[in-house]
């Protein structure tokens, strides 16, 4: 399966809110299969927590530290770990030695806090850097999040045809067909930024597109969660309403492996750079 | 295909192969023209521009050959019209005739008007403008009330056109008007008629100032002008369903997200290769934005030629296209201070002046924002 493909089951995954960590062990095996080290079976997880101390004795590896905001930390049957060795960085495989504490993110999805005083499994050089997994990272939540926003969509558009007020649906009343609209045109930005995150992962990662699909997805996400809260009401702020379910993952989603101003200021400097005459050649080749 | 269905724009080698070559010829072409001009976006008018283009052989991209286009992809005449408005160029003269009225005449014209326009147009000699508002018809446009009453050999038009922009330089307007019945039959009993603006007797064309003291909207009056029955272009009664047709072409090009682009290039120049973190922030965000408004809008192209009518796509595109275009003077300001001003600095205030004043027009042309949020809602469902 193409890169594009598999990441492509994220929006899927997104858009059901799926309770596993797909995108953490298409993460982890991308990092071991560029360093040639063999997969485990079952699900993985992923993390370059800086933190995190790995050395050699001899012809013997040894990990060390504290790994906070581990996603699925405590489901997956092997962490891949990368880590500097001497300024370069390595991938090791880690199936136990360490202690799991309980922690969620918001939308209570496990981001674990893992502290490591144990022997990898397999430790290897790795061609893929702290920053392109952090750009990997950030295509698997534009993904997310573009999935989320299709069925917060869907969901909101069918809650403004059955939910009636002032003897008609309120999908009817043009103020919220022009905020089901607006919705609609998020949504649509956040499926493209994820169709160009799909695309800018393979051997490595296009860093500027990702830039680009992260910061537009994230931004879309808030203002999508709140305009499908505003139309859904009250019933939509209580637990018993799935709504929350999609709204806290975007809210999640949009900060993890980076933000906006991260992303943006990373495009933003990259196009200052190349200076205002080469502002569009630069824009049309993302 | 759901409202939200955007396909992955096709790849097309050619269409990058020619993006190189159009690259090339604005570089020398455009080499002196300055950025007050080039603000202009495709509201700048050079006839002498829009023929060279017709000699490269840029206008009628899609059009077939047999009829002296060019009988290329729709995603090569996205890369030359996408590039000409990156630029800044001079467009407008043939920018309607090559976007709606060529494929409408293609679509719905006889032989004999296709012979007679389609080589005209392409060779950036022919250019249209769009006869579809009146004083009391803007979004209402099923509510138009000029008239076309059929006489012997032809047809008398009564009524008045306005915001016709561009008529006083277009060789010819494709009227929307109705040819029977009343205003209350609505859609019905409306037709579309191709007048020669030059020759055309009892019509008479006036100008009607933009905010900016401009002149591109025009007033255009008919009393009793005569036009042959060889005008008629399409079916008669049939005028609402065409002129709907053209919509999709109308609002989904990267003319609807490229109108202020020249002032983030000036915004960019001003800045400098090491802007601050609050700049470099407000840049990329404004980038991303043109990213993946590109990638929608290419898409949409896409669509368009594989012969499918994506209306609530494009209207996705033209709403977000001018929420962007329209931040961007607002955050160009937040960016550079124009006072006190200095040479370069005054250069850009022009271009930041200049597009402030015509960012209203961004989100009322080609369908209001509530027009177009109405055909989403539409697409979605609701109505």
């Amino acid at each position: 399966m193409a890169p594009a493909d598999a990441l492509a089951l994220l929006r899927v995954a997104g858009r059901h809110a799926l309770p596993l960590p797909l995108a953490e062990t298409m993460l982890a095996t991308w990092l071991l299969a560029a360093a040639g080290i063999a997969m485990p079976e079952g699900p993985l997880t992923v993390t370059a927590a800086p933190g995190l101390v790995l050395s050699r004795d001899g012809a013997k590896w040894h990990l060390a530290g504290t790994a906070m905001g581990v996603a699925w930390g405590g489901d997956a049957a092997g962490v891949v770990v990368l880590a500097e060795v001497d300024g370069a960085p390595h991938v090791a495989l880690v199936s136990g030695g360490y202690t799991i504490a309980e922690h969620r993110n918001i939308a209570r999805e496990p981001r674990n806090t893992l502290v490591f005083d144990t022997v990898p499994d397999a430790v290897a050089p790795s061609p893929l850097s702290a920053l392109d997994l952090r750009a990997a990272g950030a295509a698997t939540r534009a993904l997310m999040i573009a999935g989320a926003l299709e069925r917060i969509t869907a969901m909101t558009t069918q809650y403004a045809l059955d939910r009636t007020q002032f003897g008609r649906p309120i999908g009817r009343f043009q103020a919220v067909q022009h905020s089901l609209a607006t919705l609609a045109a998020q949504t649509a930005a956040a499926l493209a930024a994820g169709d160009i995150a799909a695309e800018a992962v393979g051997e490595g990662v296009d860093l500027l597109a990702i830039a680009a699909a992260k910061s537009r997805a994230a931004e879309a996400a808030g203002i999508g969660a709140a305009l499908a809260h505003q139309i859904h009401g009250a019933i939509g702020f209580t637990y018993e309403h799935s709504l929350h379910y999609f709204t806290k993952r975007l809210h999640a989603w949009r900060e993890e492996y980076g933000g906006e101003p991260e992303w943006n200021e990373r495009l933003g400097r990259h196009l200052a750079a190349a200076g205002a005459d080469a502002l569009w050649p630069t824009l049309t080749a993302i | 295909m759901s409202a939200l269905t955007f396909p992955p724009p096709p790849v097309s080698l050619e269409a990058e192969a020619l993006r190189s070559e159009v690259r090339a010829f604005l570089a020398t072409e455009l080499a002196d023209f300055p950025a007050e001009r080039r603000m202009e976006s495709w509201s700048g008018f050079d006839a002498a521009f829009s023929r060279k283009l017709g000699q490269r052989g840029w206008i009628g991209l899609t059009f077939p050959t047999e009829y002296g286009g060019h009988g290329r992809t729709a995603l090569e005449r996205y890369v030359v019209i996408e590039e000409l408005l990156a630029a800044g160029a001079p467009v407008v003269g043939h920018w309607i005739a090559d976007r709606q009225s060529g494929p409408s005449i293609l679509r719905f014209g006889s032989e004999a008007q296709k012979r007679f326009f389609i080589p005209r147009i392409v060779a950036g000699e022919c250019f249209f403008c769009i006869g579809m508002s009146e004083p009391n018809s803007g979004s209402d446009l099923a509510s138009v009330r000029t008239r076309a009453t059929k006489v012997e050999g032809g047809w008398h038009i009564n009524g008045t056109k306005l915001w016709t922009s561009q008529a006083h330089f277009s060789h010819y307007m494709i009227l929307f008007c109705r040819s029977s019945g009343t205003p209350e039959d609505r859609q019905n009993g409306t037709s579309q008629f191709l007048v020669d603006l030059k020759t055309t007797k009892g019509l008479s064309i006036r100008p009607v100032h933009a905010l900016t003291g401009e002149h591109h909207f025009n007033e255009i009056v008919f009393q009793d002008a005569f036009v042959p029955d060889d005008a008629l272009l399409g079916e008669e009664g049939q005028g609402w369903h065409q002129v709907t047709s053209e919509l999709a072409y109308e609002r989904s090009g990267p003319e609807r997200f490229l109108s202020s682009f020249i002032l983030l290039v000036e915004t960019l120049r001003v800045l400098g290769a090491h802007p601050s973190e609050r700049a470099a922030i407000a840049i990329g965000r404004l980038g991303a934005h043109l990213v993946t408004l590109r990638r929608l809008s290419r898409s949409v192209a896409g669509m368009l030629q594989a012969g499918e009518n994506p209306a609530t796509q494009a209207a996705l595109v033209k709403d977000l296209g001018a929420l962007l275009e329209q931040e961007i003077p607002d955050i160009a300001r937040s960016l550079v201070a124009v006072d006190p001003p200095t040479p370069e600095i005054a250069r850009f205030a022009r271009v930041l002046d200049y597009t402030t004043q015509h960012a209203p027009s961004f989100s009322l042309r080609g369908g209001t924002r509530e027009i177009l949020r109405g055909i989403i809602a539409r697409g979605l469902g609701l109505r």
